[in-house]
């Protein structure tokens, strides 16, 4: 009873000096706040900094030499009198690669989260998505020596057998689906019961063979091929796909998980299999997760330096063909690693700044990705709740 | 509380601990530049730190970067294996720096190919045209019917420099050739790539690659010294202002018997 009467009193005598001590609370309020959002901003405010930092050392660049040479011109010579900087070949270098590492680490990395959150069982899972997150511990360097040190001689000295081999069992099983499903598709249309099977194993024999002929002669014509340099963009962009493939098995198989028992549920209840399930409601229910994940992995594989700089060969020219993967590439981070020692106000100033100005490329083309995805993101975010 | 204060107090030994380190090297030699000569001056500083008991920093970060080091203030000793560049003593005057050469040793670039390749000299016009592109294939040079992968330094390096101006001669390098990062990486890139041609200071040469006369003379110590190797140079030490104190005495090691050993050891030629 005591204690409740002093606590009124208490509470009645902070009611009187109410007024001035709610003032101080609101400023303590506010400056709480203020200091929280500050240092939220900070990353923001950094990144604002990055950009004008690197844009302050691009624009020089382009005031100097105009921009007609830089993006039209193959002729990367830096060093040379007079010098030449034309990045096109470098541009199109760091496309290549980050295309290669994307084509094999994004159909990779997808059907690997699938398998990690819809088929593994619970226990197994636990340790597999460690040991694929470990990739990520890796440093760079390690992978670039390996690259450079186990993988290029390997390539050169048995690379036919390597590619024949790959495609082998890359491609064996997807065309044994499409066999399958072309003569179902095909003998779906005869209506006689007597008909059906006979027509049915012929149509599944010649497709069969057709489809061993043409793994074959693939097979061979790539056996044939003889690797000159090891050091090209296959090499990178397949140690490039190991690097982003943590990443987007990751950030993936998070957005997988998300989407919850109730939709798998509801999907089984409705009659679905497995597969049905996993392909037309979680697939869909996740995309803009797994969107987000392979653009994350795609700017690790254009934004990675030690590799190339160690693996690609560094040569500045555009391959021909132009879909040429046995042939060195430089890319645009490489470029920056492997001439920002030489080139500074003492040797021209065009040199320095041409650097930044791949910088700035770089850090526009990430940004500009960013912002996709975010806005596919909050799109997809909309339409599944239903809005 | 106490824990973190434990760890504070951990913190600033350690601290303190680098920060005095970090006098005691400021009190030795800083060395950086050019990976050619980067194993002379290591072995130098090993001899140099035993015999007289001060710190030597080595870092090999081009000749380029060397040179920059140097006008920045930030080395006692630039390594590089070309001579400075008139754009490069200005901005060094700029800085109130006075660079000087001294030179450690004589080098050379020694042409290197794969261990199968049978082709064993080339002229220095035919050098010239492979690097330029000209002759891609190695039967056009008296080899095997295989294309050329052409190998060379980055921008950064002195060698590259050299190459560039004792062979090229204004003309510029293929755009397709590969570019390594150092002496070694071009060693090894030539050992395992069976088309490969290369260039390498003499220290580097060893069986893992073979190398190839030019106009006939093979390189070697006694062909560098005697000068009827064409490819060979001077390698610098570059100081700001007339050595003196610790770096003077640095400077002049391979004036001495030891100097001379350690460089001969290391498959360069003493100069002196």
């Amino acid at each position: 009873m005591n204690g409740e009467i002093e606590s009124n009193q208490g509470r009645s005598s902070a009611f009187i000096v109410s007024a001035r001590k709610r003032k101080i609370q609101k400023i303590r309020q506010k400056t709480g706040e203020a200091t929280l959002l500050i240092i939220a901003s900070f990353v923001a405010i950094v990144v604002l900094f990055i950009f004008y930092f690197v844009a302050r050392d691009a624009v020089p660049y382009f005031q100097i030499r105009g921009f007609r040479e830089f993006f039209t011109s193959i002729d990367w010579y830096p060093a040379d009198d007079p010098p030449r900087f034309g990045a096109l070949a470098i541009i199109y270098g760091s496309l290549m690669v980050t295309v290669g590492s994307a084509l094999i680490a994004v159909p990779m990395g997808i059907i690997a989260s699938i398998c990690l959150s819809d088929i593994l069982p619970f226990n197994v899972r636990q340790y597999v998505k460690p040991v694929i997150e470990m990739l990520a511990a890796i440093p760079s360097v390690a992978y670039g020596f390996f690259a450079l040190v186990v993988f290029a001689p390997l390539l050169q000295n048995s690379g036919g057998p390597i590619l024949m081999w790959t495609w082998w069992v890359i491609a064996t099983p997807f065309l044994l689906l499409a066999v399958i499903v072309a003569s179902e598709l095909l003998t779906s249309t005869i209506a006689s019961q007597s008909l059906k099977k006979p027509v049915d194993i012929a149509v599944k024999a010649l497709f069969g063979l057709l489809a061993l002929l043409f793994l074959y002669f693939v097979g061979t014509h790539l056996q044939g091929l003889e690797i000159m340099s090891g050091t090209n963009a296959l090499n990178v962009s397949i140690i490039l796909s190991f690097m982003a493939l943590p990443t987007i098995v990751s950030v993936s198989e998070d957005a997988l998980q998300a989407v919850g028992r109730d939709l798998r549920e509801g999907s089984y209840a409705l009659g679905a299999t497995r597969a049905e399930t996993i392909i037309k409601t979680v697939l869909p229910a996740a995309s803009s997760g797994i969107l987000a994940a392979v653009i994350l992995g795609i700017m690790r594989a254009l934004g990675e330096t030690m590799v190339v700089w160690m693996a690609s060969g560094n040569s500045s020219h555009v391959p021909s063909p132009w879909y040429n993967y046995l042939e060195s590439v430089r890319t645009l981070t490489a470029t920056i690693a492997g001439d920002m020692g030489e080139a500074d106000q003492v040797t021209g100033s065009a040199r320095f700044h041409v650097l930044f100005a791949m910088g700035l490329i770089l850090l526009v083309v990430s940004f500009v990705s960013n912002l996709i995805s975010e806005r596919i993101v909050v799109r997809q975010r909309k339409i599944l709740s239903g809005q | 509380m106490r824990k973190l204060g434990t760890v504070l107090a951990a913190l600033l030994v350690i601290m303190t601990a680098g920060w005095a380190g970090n006098a005691e090297a400021a009190k030795g030699i800083v060395i950086d530049g050019s990976t050619t000569v980067g194993p002379i001056a290591k072995s130098f500083a090993a001899y140099f730190m035993k015999k007289y008991k001060v710190p030597v920093t080595v870092s090999e970060s081009g000749s380029g970067n060397g040179a920059k080091s140097l006008i920045n203030g930030s080395c006692d000793i630039a390594d590089m294996s070309r001579s400075m560049k008139p754009q490069e003593i200005a901005a060094a005057k700029a800085r109130r720096i006075n660079p000087v050469a001294n030179v450690v040793a004589l080098d050379c670039l020694a042409m290197i190919v794969h261990p199968s390749n049978p082709v064993r000299a080339l002229t220095e016009a035919q050098i010239g045209d492979i690097f330029s592109g000209r002759i891609n294939n190695w039967r056009q040079v008296g080899g095997p019917n295989f294309p050329i992968v052409v190998i060379q330094r980055e921008s950064n390096s002195g060698t590259q420099e050299t190459f560039k101006e004792l062979v090229m001669k204004g003309r510029a390098v293929v755009s397709g050739a590969e570019t390594q990062a150092s002496n070694g990486a071009v060693k090894n890139r030539v050992s395992q790539t069976r088309g490969a041609i290369g260039f390498v200071g003499l220290g580097y040469l060893d069986a893992s690659v073979k190398k190839i006369a030019v106009n006939g003379v093979i390189p070697s110590a006694a062909t560098v010294k005697n000068k009827t190797y064409r490819l060979s140079r001077d390698l610098y030490m570059y100081t700001n202002g007339k050595p003196a104190g610790v770096v003077g005495t640095f400077i002049d090691l391979p004036k001495t018997p030891d100097g001379r050993r350690i460089i001969q050891e290391l498959g360069f030629v003493p100069k002196y």
